[in-house]
């Protein structure tokens, strides 16, 4: 931002304009976005202390605690276990949830695809499925005694527990990538409508079929695109909440603290610490920062065509 | 370039705001349902958190002959929802006057000072209660911070036709539940006796009520935690033996696979409380007529005793302007010949109040069978003992959950998953600074 005196002259003679219109965004982001952030951080550093049987009035006391609680999140093993299950989780329904995103908006987009209008719809409607919603419908498909899959698995031999050990994970992202993909599928659709046909054009004439085209021309055009979804992506898998929450009454392969999310909403609202889950969200926030602002420094430069 | 790394950088920051935002303080306030500030005239309105079917029918009736103190009633999901939705309501500022509390929960509701003491108005009904329940409602202390409203004694349900089919007796001793249990694995390989719930810390909690353990307990000015007793050790090993076994299987109640097996007859007890009636109509209508109830298996033949699940009383919230109208309503509820006849027909519980345990006469429909269904029921509940609850049973529950889960997944000892217990709710108590007693 590289200002100019002129500029700062005219700035001058605006007076009091410029701040009054943005004053309606400024008050809403201080309410909505700056105080509850500042409470959190508050809270934060804050304890309860009980004296005796804690059952009197007046036995328990909210004190200053440092950074106590930041010290117990960080430590928390319990908290590092889920962030690794999360990781695990979002590498592959990021790459899976894109990857047919990508391909399906590929498919939309060529010129001879019938009923595109009908499949681009039945493709995008999942995703107007509330999550929860979702979770459960899945989940009833998943259980052992009910599930439909366990029948097919059974012809070809196969015991599987869906919502068993080591198999849940895959269930619970097959109910993410249903969800997402028609979203995803979309921006990178509305994405490829905004380019030029002479590029397609130009490429034809030069021989490139349509595989080429799609792999040489539409990918890298859609690079920005890609990004984004990856970032929303990102940022989806670091709340992950919904799901692993809905399924968890079903199986007994998913903990009250599986995603580092679950872990605050069981600190705050089944222990009751208000503070120990408020330091864990400013800890998952951090992450969320460095994830994020890390992969977009990595693909800044396709990303945003910067030297 | 540099704008662009701004955008860039806010865009991170944004997200991060977003994710904050997200798990932060609890973004869904519960409804505030508190009374408006007290007006010169009209009546006094009182809210009412409840989960007791048709309450609203019965609080009508209150309201007919009460136009002074009207109720109106918030219909509440239940169980450890309900209980951290008040909580936070009431750490909020604004909760409602009146809630449902279980049993359970009650200290945790004294401890943070969200529910008030009532020994002033309410002392006067404890000879309506038995001692056990009125402790529960103390919680051994001089307060009085509810008045019971049911309980839940808990018996062994059974399915009476196909325990016939198998050539089995109703089991007297938990060694013969579990010679019972090995008997239909051989029978019929599709068909379990009975499950080990890994979701339900209250089934559990009144199975080892009933084997004698004693989790928490106040000494002087100290709490006693005692989760790993000898006693819940013995009922976890049992459950656990016989898990690992193979002859008990290990789905958790309350969900669709469960209704399936009580519904197709695969599954055929249920050790469960004396308001399993209205779960099993629900779940499982193809039984009707079936099930019968015997008292629990004992764990040394020729004994009687019993535990109790769930169960729940009527609290006024500290934070309430009206605490004395809100007394007399909660009495009137949960004393009164009119109410209780109410709350057994058209909510559908087994009323604390021990007058209120004559009006059952009429047998459940599911049990139409069994005449004298009450009776019975009566019977097992005079011989219920409980324990005092402490004030983090959540942490505790949250504890049972993720320790027996893992162990019914691993078939790993099931007196470990009790030591996990035990050592979270040790070192939550030790955190928030509890007198804890050696």
């Amino acid at each position: 931002m590289t200002t100019t005196p002129k500029r700062g002259v005219r700035a001058g003679r605006a007076g009091a304009a410029p701040y009054l219109f943005l004053a309606p965004a400024m008050v809403l982001f201080a309410l909505f976005l700056a105080l509850p952030i500042g409470y959190t951080i508050y809270l934060s550093l804050r304890r309860t202390q009980v004296s005796g049987l804690g059952l009197g009035k007046g036995s328990r006391r909210e004190v200053f605690a440092g950074l106590d609680n930041y010290a117990a999140a960080i430590g928390d093993a319990e908290l590092w276990a889920g962030w690794l299950r999360v990781f695990g989780y979002g590498v592959l329904v990021s790459v899976v949830m894109l990857g047919l995103a990508l391909l399906f908006a590929l498919l939309l987009d060529t010129a001879h695809v019938r009923l595109a209008r009908f499949s681009r719809i039945s493709i995008f409607l999942p995703y107007a499925v509330p999550g929860v919603a979702a979770t459960l419908m899945w989940g009833f498909l998943y259980l052992p005694s009910l599930s439909p899959f366990q029948a097919v698995l059974s012809v070809f031999g196969g015991e599987v527990n869906l919502l068993g050990a080591g198999v849940v994970v895959y269930s619970m992202a097959n109910v993410a990538v249903w969800g997402g993909t028609g979203f995803n599928m979309l921006v990178l659709y509305t994405a490829l409508r905004a380019v030029p046909r002479e590029y397609y054009e130009a490429a034809r004439i030069d021989g490139a079929s349509e595989l080429q085209i799609a792999l040489r021309v539409k990918i890298p055009m859609l690079t920005p695109a890609i990004i984004l979804t990856t970032v929303f992506s990102i940022i989806a898998t670091i709340q992950v909440f919904t799901e692993p929450t809905a399924l968890r009454p079903l199986t007994n392969t998913i903990s009250s603290t599986w995603s580092p999310l679950m872990k605050v909403y069981r600190d705050a609202f089944v222990v009751g610490d208000l503070y120990a889950a408020a330091a864990t969200s400013i800890v998952i926030a951090a992450i969320a920062l460095v994830v994020s602002f890390g992969f977009l420094r990595i693909v800044k430069n396709r990303a945003f065509g910067e030297g | 370039m540099r704008t662009r790394r701004f955008s860039a950088v806010a865009a991170a920051l944004l997200t991060a705001v977003l994710v904050a935002g997200c798990g932060g303080s609890g973004s869904d306030a519960p409804e505030s349902a508190q009374s408006s500030a007290p007006a010169a005239s009209g009546p006094v309105k009182l809210t009412y958190w409840t989960w007791v079917p048709n309450m609203d029918k019965i609080v009508e009736v209150w309201n007919k002959a009460h136009p002074d103190i009207q109720v109106t009633v918030s219909k509440q999901a239940g169980g450890d929802d309900a209980s951290a939705k008040f909580l936070t309501a009431a750490k909020a500022g604004n909760p409602p006057d009146l809630i449902q509390a279980e049993y359970q929960h009650l200290p945790s509701f004294v401890a943070a000072e969200a529910v008030a003491d009532i020994s002033g108005s309410a002392g006067q009904v404890r000879s309506e209660f038995s001692e056990g329940l009125w402790n529960l409602v103390t919680l051994g202390t001089d307060g009085v911070y509810g008045i019971p409203q049911d309980s839940g004694p808990m018996m062994l349900y059974y399915r009476a036709d196909l325990f016939e089919k198998y050539g089995i007796e109703v089991p007297k001793t938990w060694d013969e539940y579990a010679e019972a249990a090995r008997t239909v694995r051989k029978k019929d390989p599709k068909v379990y006796l009975g499950t080990f719930s890994s979701k339900d810390p209250g089934s559990f909690a009144g199975l080892a009520q009933q084997a004698g353990a004693q989790w928490w307990s106040i000494s002087g000015d100290a709490w006693k935690v005692n989760v790993n007793d000898p006693a819940t050790v013995k009922v976890a090993d049992y459950w656990g033996g016989l898990v690992k076994e193979g002859v008990i299987d290990d789905m958790p109640y309350f969900t669709p696979e469960w209704n399936k097996a009580l519904n197709d007859g695969t599954l055929l007890t249920w050790p469960s409380a004396v308001w399993a009636p209205g779960v099993l109509e629900a779940n499982a209508p193809k039984g009707k007529g079936k099930w019968a109830i015997a008292p629990l298996p004992q764990w040394t033949a020729g004994e009687n005793v019993s535990g109790f699940w769930g169960g729940s009383s009527t609290a006024v919230a500290a934070a309430s302007k009206y605490q004395e109208q809100a007394v007399r309503f909660a009495t009137w509820l949960n004393t009164d010949p009119e109410a209780l006849a109410l709350l057994v027909k058209e909510g559908a519980i087994y009323p604390a109040s021990t007058k209120g345990q004559s009006v059952l006469t009429e047998a459940p429909d599911y049990f139409a069978g069994q005449e004298d269904f009450w009776q019975r029921a009566n019977e097992v509940a005079a011989t219920a003992r409980g324990f005092t609850f402490g004030p983090n049973v959540n942490v505790t529950y949250d504890a049972f959950r993720n320790a027996f889960d893992k162990a019914v997944q691993n078939r790993s000892s099931f007196a470990d998953a009790v030591t996990a217990m035990h050592e979270a709710t040790v070192a939550d108590m030790r955190k928030s600074g509890f007198q804890l007693a050696q």
